[in-house]
């Protein structure tokens, strides 16, 4: 039995800070395990840049953001194994990983930091009938294939969903020399960001089909054709509006799930929104002294948030080692109603608080001038003006619950209201 | 010259093969895809049948319940994921009641064993994800479930340990008599053969009638099915059909070997054999039979939907005969429900009927001694004790590195299944051996680490690594 007083399960931008973070804050002995043949996570893989603008004031590419981080990491001796996959974390954090040089390890830890990240939804997940030939792929795959492995997937391309990855990789095949057919989105809006839709659509002439889906794909051992048609409100192809596509390439960004399995197995509540364990303010699961961070716990739209969630982690990781964490007052659950879909952290213990907390949270749709609200109870204890929210932007929160009185704190919502006369 | 052919490595014809093998014969088993069992054998409902369906006195029904008995054997044998989990016929009204009385007698009558008429408490015990409301329930111990690729797989293998020469990618074209048997072309390639045996599935009217008169026609009738995550793999725990009606033969939902659950199929007669497509209708029937009968079922669960051709007759029974006027030539056509349950009964029938023929043709069929019925056990790393892990591990440092993150494959189960006998070749050959690609990610990690693994086992191009059937490129290129 290998011990431990910190274990960082996942190696990619989530458990690199957390790692780090959490040495900062004075733990001693930290492993990180990767199940790739490299740190970094997916950031490896995306290429393009936009990343760091929040966390460095610069705008970097995924790789090089990485790369501060890892060179951070190793200057600090902090210690990883990778190519080491984690098959079992149980509740009194033990954990079973395995890997080539070592075979099977057996690891005890104080505290454990799961950093898992997330995976694509595939097409069966949202049940595109249709032939099941080569050519379809979600879109992190072929962006793995194309910047990674040095291979394009396709000639001319479609793409379903318009997810991040999806809004790249249309940019990223056409700059390849594929031809991108089209995007075509379920919903009335983008999954991405509006900065994605500019960027990688409308500056390259790739048409978007909102409110549109993949009724067919033809094609016995390559794709041939897919074809499109509008939804009604209720997501039901409407007949006479299919448009049929001559292409081999349909790729699908059509949504993250957070990869819980391990999480599952250490008996750690999951959140039925976020489809991530509930984490409280210190970024602590169910379980005490598991923690969870990054895209374990939500999908982030940018990795900095990321990076700022997984510090807090990394640094509650090392307080919950020397005890300095508290855990026997009240708790205040959160919530997010009327527009709001979640918030992150789902719950506080205020007698760790120090200064103002943030909260995450994403929207249920595209909304104008409206306001975030949060309460206690009935009582308005913030109201932040917000010209544009949508889906796929995160929204954060900070919220000064110091001054308030510790016997009032019971139950915090978090909501939009339109703005009068908007 | 080779003593026999078999025309197609689906499940009957890879069980004909591996029983022709047990005698001392030149045998060549052809297929026109790149692997074996890639046609129905890949895409059905994976049951072993107790027997009560068909007919009294059809060949399914013989064959059907002979199959049933030999499967514990045959997998223990082959190393090939069974269970015997029993089966029920669900009966929710008078009407259904009375079908499944009759299933019973009919059962009965076909020498079917085990069964019993079951009542809802009973039903609740077994079943406690059915719906209250339902009556009674026809229970068979004997239905179970098989990895149906699996075992078609383990028994090309098998076949060629024992000496078959298995030849992919050759669809046949052309049979001439000549004076000394047959000549087949089957790609670029001739071959010679005395007998031949047609096991060519949904084509096998086609491979008939490029020699003998046309008796019979193939009517490809597509089942549809939506395949579950594990989470949703206790959801039922024997095999559960709904009850049988004019409207057809009622859907299934059962736990599949590898913990999953698998509802379908739909049943929808087509004309192009090749039309594999499943559509929003067909599977939205079959989620709607199944909210019908479970209390609970989450359909964000799926991870894949995928259907399959049965190759039916007009006669709705199994043909199994000699072509007219011909010693030589057999055909095995119109194998849909219970082909899988009943092959092997089907392989001991056709290698008698063989027999004959080879006495009558002066040709000498004689049991070989070294016929080994067991084939390499294969590895499943994560089901090993920790001990015997650790021990593979040191032997061979790749069982220490997963693969598939979803089913925990290790590297070592990968490079075993590509360097056996009838071995993976494809990216869809190794998910149908060793299951990477099979989890809920569907291949979205592991895909480029198992091309990768092929392109080195294989010493071919990584962009030219198939998914699947020739023409299945995954890759077109290499990046600027």
């Amino acid at each position: 039995m290998l011990n431990y007083e910190i274990v960082v399960i996942g190696g990619g931008p989530a458990g690199l800070a957390a790692a780090i973070e959490a040495k900062k804050n004075g733990a001693k002995d930290i492993l990180v395990l990767e199940r790739d043949m490299e740190l970094g996570g997916i950031l490896q893989q995306c290429i393009h840049n936009g990343f760091g603008l929040h966390v460095f004031k610069e705008e970097l590419t995924g790789p090089e953001y990485a790369e501060r981080f890892i060179q951070e990491l190793k200057d600090m001796g902090i210690e990883y194994k990778l190519d080491t996959m984690v098959l079992e974390v149980s509740r009194d954090k033990k954990i079973r990983a395995m890997n080539r040089e070592e075979g099977i390890l057996n690891i005890h830890a104080k505290a454990v930091v799961l950093a898992m990240g997330c995976r694509e939804r595939t097409r069966g997940a949202i049940r595109i009938p249709g032939t099941r030939p080569a050519g379809v792929m979600t879109a992190g795959t072929a962006q793995r294939f194309v910047n990674m492995e040095g291979y394009m997937t396709g000639k001319r391309v479609l793409i379903l969903g318009s997810g991040d990855i999806g809004l790249i990789m249309a940019r990223r095949l056409t700059l390849e020399g594929a031809e991108v057919l089209g995007v075509a989105e379920l919903m009335p809006f983008s999954g991405g960001l509006n900065r994605n839709i500019v960027q990688c659509l409308e500056d390259y002439d790739i048409p978007l089909y909102l409110q549109h889906t993949v009724v067919d794909i033809e094609g016995k051992d390559r794709v041939e054709a897919v074809t499109i048609a509008q939804v009604d409100d209720r997501y039901k192809p409407i007949k006479g509006t299919e448009k049929r596509f001559d292409c081999d390439t349909l790729l699908l960004s059509v949504g993250l799930i957070p990869e819980n399995e391990l999480s599952k197995s250490a008996g750690i509540t999951l959140d039925r929104i976020t489809a991530g364990p509930n984490v409280n303010e210190a970024m602590e699961t169910s379980v005490e002294g598991i923690f969870a961070c990054g895209n374990v716990v939500h999908v982030h739209d940018l990795v900095d948030w990321v990076t700022e969630e997984s510090r807090k982690a990394g640094r509650n990781a090392a307080r919950y080692v020397s005890g300095a964490l508290k855990n026997t007052g009240n708790k205040i659950s959160v919530q997010g109603i009327k527009g709001v879909r979640y918030v992150v952290p789902q719950e506080i213990r205020p007698e760790n608080l120090t200064g103002k907390t943030e909260f995450m949270m994403r929207v249920d749709g595209v909304y104008q001038n409206v306001k975030l609200v949060a309460k206690i109870g009935e009582e308005v204890i913030r109201s932040v003006k917000r010209r544009h929210v949508a889906p796929g932007e995160m929204e954060n929160l900070m919220l000064d619950l110091g001054n308030i009185d510790p016997k009032n704190l019971n139950n915090l919502t978090i909501e939009l209201v339109q703005e009068e006369g908007a | 010259m080779y003593d026999i052919t078999v025309i197609g490595a689906g499940i009957t014809g890879t069980f004909i093969a591996r029983e022709l093998s047990k005698y001392d014969l030149n045998i060549l088993l052809l297929d026109k895809e790149n692997d074996v069992a890639n046609g129905t054998t890949k895409a059905n409902s994976a049951i072993v049948h107790a027997g009560y369906d068909a007919a009294e006195g059809t060949l399914k029904a013989k064959f059907n319940v002979r199959g049933n008995e030999m499967f514990d054997e045959i997998c223990r044998d082959l190393d090939v994921p069974f269970k015997r989990v029993g089966s029920l016929v669900t009966a929710f009204n008078h009407e259904e009641m009375e079908t499944i009385r009759c299933l019973y007698q009919r059962g009965i009558t076909n020498g079917v064993p085990d069964m019993k008429i079951i009542n809802q408490e009973e039903i609740m015990e077994l079943e406690g994800n059915i719906k209250e409301d339902i009556q009674g329930a026809l229970y068979a111990k004997t239905g179970g479930i098989v990895g149906p690729w699996e075992l078609a797989i383990a028994l090309a293998e098998n076949a060629v340990e024992n000496g078959v020469e298995l030849q992919l990618n050759r669809p046949v074209t052309a049979i001439k008599k000549g004076e000394e048997g047959y000549r087949i072309t089957a790609g670029n390639s001739t071959y010679k053969t005395k007998i031949i045996i047609n096991c060519a599935g949904v084509y096998a009217d086609q491979i008939d009638q490029m020699i003998n008169e046309k008796t019979f026609e193939i009517l490809p009738n597509r089942g549809e099915y939506n395949l579950f995550d594990k989470s949703m793999g206790n959801l039922v725990n024997t095999v559960v059909f709904g009850c049988p009606s004019a409207a057809g033969k009622g859907t299934v939902i059962l736990p599949t070997v590898h913990g999953n659950l698998l509802l379908g199929p739909t049943a929808e007669p087509i004309d192009n054999k090749e039309d594999t497509r499943t559509t929003f209708e067909g599977l939205t029937t079959i989620n709607d039979h199944a909210r019908d009968t479970l209390k609970q079922i989450g359909f964000s669960e799926v991870i894949t939907s995928f259907s399959g051709i049965r190759a039916k007759v007009e006669t709705k029974d199994f043909i199994i005969e000699k072509a007219a006027g011909k010693e030589d030539f057999i055909n095995v056509a119109g194998i849909d429900s219970p082909g899988l349950t009943a092959a092997p009964a089907i392989a001991e029938y056709v290698t008698e009927m063989a027999k004959e023929s080879a006495a009558s043709m002066g040709m000498s069929f004689n049991k070989k001694e070294t016929f080994n019925n067991r084939r390499t056990p294969s590895i499943h790393f994560m089901e090993l004790s920790r001990k015997e892990q650790e021990g593979l591990i040191e032997k061979d440092s790749r069982f220490g590195r997963v693969i598939c993150r979803c089913e925990n494959i290790t590297e070592g189960e990968i490079v075993d299944v590509i360097n056996r006998k009838a071995g993976a070749t494809t990216l869809d050959g190794v998910k149908r051996r060793a299951r990477p690609g099979s989890g809920r990610c569907q291949g979205g990690f592991c895909a480029p680490r198992v091309m990768e693994i092929l392109a080195r086992e294989l010493n071919v191009e990584m962009k030219d690594v198939l998914k699947d059937g020739l023409g299945s490129y995954i890759l077109t290129e290499q990046t600027k």
